[in-house]
């Protein structure tokens, strides 16, 4: 079992490769949370814009990318955008991908938070004359996302996991490392050890995000 | 006459198809203390909302300390920090402490620096009776606490005209006294106030005037001993029946 499953020899041999793609996993979710962040932060101060204007165009946005598959809108960068003269490589297309899909997640999460801080904050705020930015910013944001904070965590948990998408259009991240390295030593002990590696890097973000929608609970009761 | 701080004239305001206030003049002069009462629904927290333009008039104007508050070209966050406004709940910024709540809009608005502006929000808050409390969050402190340092949140910024929106309607019994002594302090220092309660005993020993509102108009107003005692208006008689019996 051991000999085949998680084999001393190959782990020796190859764990160069998954460490690079472990590197790799670790960039890009740190560039793609706070892209997906960013994009949600737009969406949710331009949905606090109650102009029709804005408004609709926003839900469409929104709507649209979140019943998008992101694997089919990754594939769709990735192998569409040449055709209009774009090449853009796989870590730029993932990281659009993610601003564009995540985005749309993290802006609804955020907007839920803007939406439960009662308006009597934004008006204390605005008659001791701070600005509408102001009053977002230091009063506003601060108490969302206190107040979403075990969605947004478990949104980036999904984030950090759809990462491994990246091996598809050839981003060498764990994903893609293992599967490079089982076919060059047939056998499964590369992609055990990366499910290892991705248990032992998310497992923290899980037990975190228990304590938080514990406490939540009990600060509720 | 000196010129008034507030003047307002001949406000409307319609939510939709309501019809909240139906042409309110008020004239408010420096040190004046006037005091609001009127049945829910009648458009007292509307009137001085309209005042600090929380809310946009319908139409009508308002002129305070001489700034013409519905001007567009009017700096409003300028404006606004001229007028101090407490709300009936309280509104602190529960994120922060209560010194952080006071100096907030003292750096971020008035500029000062955050040594300026801590030297500023202790003596607020020391007004208030709250120095030793510049630390706690709001959740720390009792409901009289908390208003007293929304009311230092909004002196600090020295207004020229404070609004009170029923200040001490979400306290506890034994917790009024508290702000209500804190707002005599501040009318014995000469502060120019506009005060929507139902403390009636206040308004007896603190108010210049008395103004009484019902469907969205002043129906009577007058020293406080006049209305309360010996109202000209039907109106206003029941209306005082009505609280006094409570
Ligand atoms: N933002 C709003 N949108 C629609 N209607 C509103 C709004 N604000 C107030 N109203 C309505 O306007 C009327 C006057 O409200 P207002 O709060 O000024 O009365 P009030 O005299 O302060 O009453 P209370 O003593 O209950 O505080 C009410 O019928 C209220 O429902
Ligand atoms: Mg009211």
């Amino acid at each position: 079992m051991i000999e085949t499953f998680l084999n001393p020899e190959i782990i020796a041999a190859i764990w160069p490769i998954v460490l690079a793609g472990l590197a790799n996993t670790v960039l890009l979710s740190l560039i793609v949370v706070p892209l997906g962040l960013l994009g949600g932060l737009i969406v949710a101060l331009l949905a606090t814009v109650h102009h029709p204007l804005v408004r609709w165009p926003l839900m469409a946005w929104v709507d649209f990318f979140r019943a998008f598959p992101p694997l089919v809108l990754l594939v769709l960068l990735f192998a569409g955008l040449p055709f209009a003269g774009l090449e853009l490589g796989g870590f730029a297309c993932v990281a659009i991908a993610f601003f564009l899909n995540t985005g749309a997640y993290y802006g609804e999460i955020l907007r839920a938070g803007i939406d439960s801080v009662p308006v009597g904050q934004i008006e204390a705020a605005r008659s001791t004359g701070l600005n509408r930015l102001q009053a977002m910013g230091y009063i506003v944001l601060p108490q969302a996302v206190r107040n979403v904070l075990p969605d947004l965590l478990s949104n980036t948990l999904e984030v950090v996991k759809l990462t491994s998408l990246g091996s598809v259009v050839a981003v060498p991240e764990l994903l893609f490392q293992a599967r490079q390295a089982q076919s060059l030593t047939y056998s499964p002990t590369p992609i055990v050890l990366v499910a290892i590696v991705y248990f032992l890097i998310l497992w923290p973000m899980v037990r975190l995000l228990s304590r938080l929608e514990n406490r939540a609970l009990a600060s509720r009761r | 006459m000196a010129r008034p701080i507030v003047e307002a004239r001949g406000i409307h305001k319609h939510f939709g198809a309501l019809h909240v206030l139906k042409g309110v003049d008020l004239e408010v002069a420096e040190r004046e203390l006037v005091f609001v009462i009127g049945p829910s629904g009648s458009g007292k927290s509307t009137l001085l909302r309209c005042l600090n333009r929380l809310e946009e008039p319908s139409s009508g104007s308002v002129v305070v300390d001489g700034i013409d508050m519905l001007d567009p070209k009017t700096d409003i966050n300028r404006a606004r920090q001229r007028i101090g406004m407490v709300f009936q709940s309280f509104n602190l910024y529960p994120h922060m402490t209560a010194l952080g709540n006071v100096t907030l809009a003292l750096r971020k608005v008035a500029g000062k620096s955050r040594v300026e502006a801590e030297a500023l929000g202790r003596a607020a808050l020391k007004r208030v009776g709250l120095a030793d409390r510049a630390g706690h969050t709001p959740g720390q402190l009792s409901g009289g606490q908390q208003q007293r340092v929304a009311i230092a949140r909004a002196i600090a910024l020295e207004p020229r005209v404070m609004l009170f929106d029923e200040p001490t309607s979400a306290l506890d019994p034994e917790l009024v006294g508290s702000v209500l002594e804190v707002m005599c302090d501040l009318r014995e220092s000469g502060m120019t106030m506009i005060v929507v309660s139902h403390e009636m005993g206040f308004a007896r020993n603190a108010a210049d005037r008395v103004i009484f509102m019902d469907h969205g108009l002043i129906v009577e107003q007058g020293p406080p001993v006049a209305i309360f005692e010996n109202p000209s208006q039907e109106r206003t008689r029941a209306f005082i029946g009505q609280i006094q019996r409570h």
